[in-house]
């Protein structure tokens, strides 16, 4: 993967905002099942990261992951169509917001238990001598969980290709972290021997090259690396259960990460973008609107082989 | 004489010969010593790549075999004491019971967890329990429980190789020591030559029978044993129908049978309570209505105890079984 060109950053991260931004407005219509967990604020990480990522490598995600799923490449039309249950949702409308599956793109809703998985397919790209790598995107809430810390000790001892990204958004759905989490976060990885970066940052640029070494690393085989991004975000845990204080978000904004790689692009180029990304988005959910619901005939059994 | 543990250990072995994507998973698995049980044993020293000794994390474990099946390999991952199963609970009904389905079908994840179950070796709560029943109501899991009848190489290599779905491998520890494929002279045995198959025994030359047992696992020794003391101390013959896949439920093996005695009595190990009997008495009664009559023998409601006339008490015994038939064999 080469340099990123400025304009390729900013129309990453504006279709994650304007996807995002979309959904929250539309939820309220009734468009849309269940809830989501967007990640509008966050934008900066997905797509710093995973310019880096090869076509073959895995990405790892968990139930915000939208942004890492329209960074991987997955279909912004898909997504919308997930989302309202359709027929061509990316996983038929059996996943939903949080569950998303396409090629070697994993999400799934329960917090922690995905990076057991995604060091298990670090595992598996090892013995395969694949030279694939797995990113695991995990959060500041997820590092509650017990299992987090068996997988961190496995894919050191084991010395795994995964990179651990946290993204540290400060807030586990309510709670803010120093209510959550004991120590510092990497500490947590110092404690396996793996090594960690930090980067305090919404800048995408920053974040592209910080990850670059973190990643660096990982492929030259010599185990497991992390990566820790602070960063915040801008609308609720979900959608209306946002109980922080509206001048703390105000201060963030400064910090948005839009704003400032906005600031990098000519006023015309960047108005282009802005035109390309909302038809983009519009076309998207139109599409998905317009698209049949998921069929109740096409449900298969729980298991691939009948008694 | 071959043993049970011994099958399973050269079941392992020509798993990991037939294919380079079988690879074997625990604690403490890795040669000399080669597993708690021993089943894995010799096997780290032929594969040292692909039998791996981890640490004590069986969350963590079964986690890394769901990432491994995910990417093409087909592990089987070995939970010392199926006690410790609930500590991978998450990994096995929320993530490797789902991921196919939840993704429309795209991926599969064909992984064989393997467990040593049950008592009766004064282990004490925490590591006598039959706990499979707590996980055959999960869709998308497929729990297969080993038997001493037939080959339980066989029985391992069509999970472990001819398997795309998530299993659960029941072992009990008591069935590791005996002769694998029983030879049974009183006793005509019969397979149903299902993919996971049920066996089906009557004593040879007896009438038609009054009453079926049904069993899995070490309670179908049991359960064997008892419908010999029945057809001689009393008289009353039986049949034994032994499923080996506990989960999805499978009707036919025991509804050919019952429609012949329209009398059921399930042993299990585990406590009776919404357990794996209830399931069948309730499979069986749906589709034989007032013609069923069932009683259900098992554990007591109790945590299991360590000393051995307490534990003796609690788990279920051939005179338990004895009692049950004989009732239900006297009913109306």
């Amino acid at each position: 993967m080469g340099q990123a060109s400025h304009e390729e950053l900013y129309r990453g991260m504006l279709r994650i905002r304007r996807f995002e931004e979309t959904v929250l407005e539309q939820f309220p219509r009734g468009e849309f099942y269940g809830t989501t967990h967007t990640y509008i604020g966050q934008e900066a990480d997905a797509v710093g990261v995973l310019h880096w990522l090869n076509a073959e490598d895995i990405v790892v995600s968990n139930h915000r992951c939208h942004g890492h799923f329209l960074a991987y490449g997955g279909s912004m039309h898909g997504l919308a169509a997930e989302l309202m249950g359709r027929a061509s949702g990316v996983c038929g409308g059996r996943g939903g917001s949080q569950h998303l599956q396409w090629r070697a793109f994993y999400a799934n809703g329960i917090l922690g238990g995905t990076v057991p998985l995604a060091t298990g397919m670090a595992l598996a790209e090892k013995l395969a001598a694949s030279g694939r790598i797995i990113f695991s995107f995990i959060g500041d809430g997820t590092l509650g969980e017990g299992v987090v810390y068996e997988s961190f000790n496995m894919a050191a001892l084991w010395q795994l290709p995964v990179l651990f990204v946290v993204e540290n958004n400060r807030y586990a759905q309510s709670t803010p972290i120093e209510r959550n989490l004991a120590g510092t976060i990497e500490g947590r990885f110092e404690a396996f021997g793996i090594p960690v970066d930090t980067v305090e940052t919404t800048d995408v640029l920053t974040i592209l090259e910080s990850a670059q070494k973190a990643i660096a690393r990982v492929r030259s085989g010599t185990g497991p690396a992390a990566l820790v991004i602070q960063t915040y975000r801008f609308a609720p845990h979900s959608k209306g259960d946002d109980t922080r204080d509206p001048a703390e978000i105000e201060r963030y904004r400064e910090l948005d990460p839009l704003t400032i790689h906005a600031e990098r692009i000519e006023p015309a180029e960047r108005s282009r973008i802005e035109q390309d990304v909302e038809q983009e988005v519009a076309a998207a959910f139109e599409a998905a609107r317009a698209d049949p619901p998921a069929d109740p005939g096409t449900i298969t059994p729980a298991l691939v082989e009948a008694p | 004489m071959t043993s049970v543990l011994e099958r399973l250990n050269q079941g392992l072995l020509a798993c990991l010969q037939a294919s380079g994507q079988v690879v074997v998973l625990g604690e403490d698995l890795v040669d000399p010593y080669g597993g708690a049980f021993k089943v894995t044993h010799g096997l780290s020293t032929r594969f040292p790549e692909r039998v791996l000794g981890s640490p004590v994390s069986e969350a963590g474990i079964v986690g890394i075999g769901v990432g491994l099946a995910l990417r093409g390999f087909r592990p089987v991952v070995e939970i010392m004491f199926g006690d410790f199963l609930m500590l991978a609970g998450d990994q096995l009904l929320n993530h490797a019971a789902k991921l196919r389905w939840m993704s429309n079908d795209q991926v599969t994840v064909p992984l064989v967890v393997r467990t040593p179950m049950g008592g009766r070796r004064g282990y004490g709560p925490t590591h006598s329990q039959s706990l499979e029943k707590h996980f055959l109501g999960a869709p998308g899991l497929r729990t297969v429980a080993l038997t001493a009848l037939g080959d339980p190489a066989q029985q391992l290599e069509q999970a472990v190789l001819r398997n795309d779905d998530p299993l659960l491998f029941v072992e009990h520890k008591l069935l590791y020591a005996l002769q694998a494929g029983l030879e049974l002279p009183e006793f005509d045995l019969q397979q149903d030559g299902r993919r996971y198959p049920a066996y089906h025994l009557r004593l040879r030359g007896a009438p038609p029978p009054a009453l079926t047992l049904a069993a899995y696992g070490y309670s179908a020794e049991l359960a064997r044993q008892a419908i010999f003391d029945l057809a001689y101390q009393y008289e009353i013959f039986a049949d034994l129908v032994v499923p080996t896949q506990l989960s999805p439920f499978d009707d036919p093996p025991l509804l050919e049978s019952l429609s012949q005695t329209g009398r059921l009595l399930t042993v299990e190990e585990g406590s009776t309570r919404l357990g794996w009997g209830a399931e069948c008495v309730a499979r069986m009664t749906e589709r034989l209505g007032p013609n069923l009559r069932a009683v259900r023998v098992g554990a007591a409601e109790t945590p299991i105890p360590a000393a051995g006339s307490l534990e003796a008490a609690t788990l279920p015994q051939v005179e338990d079984i004895l009692d049950a038939a004989r009732r239900l064999a006297g009913s109306p």
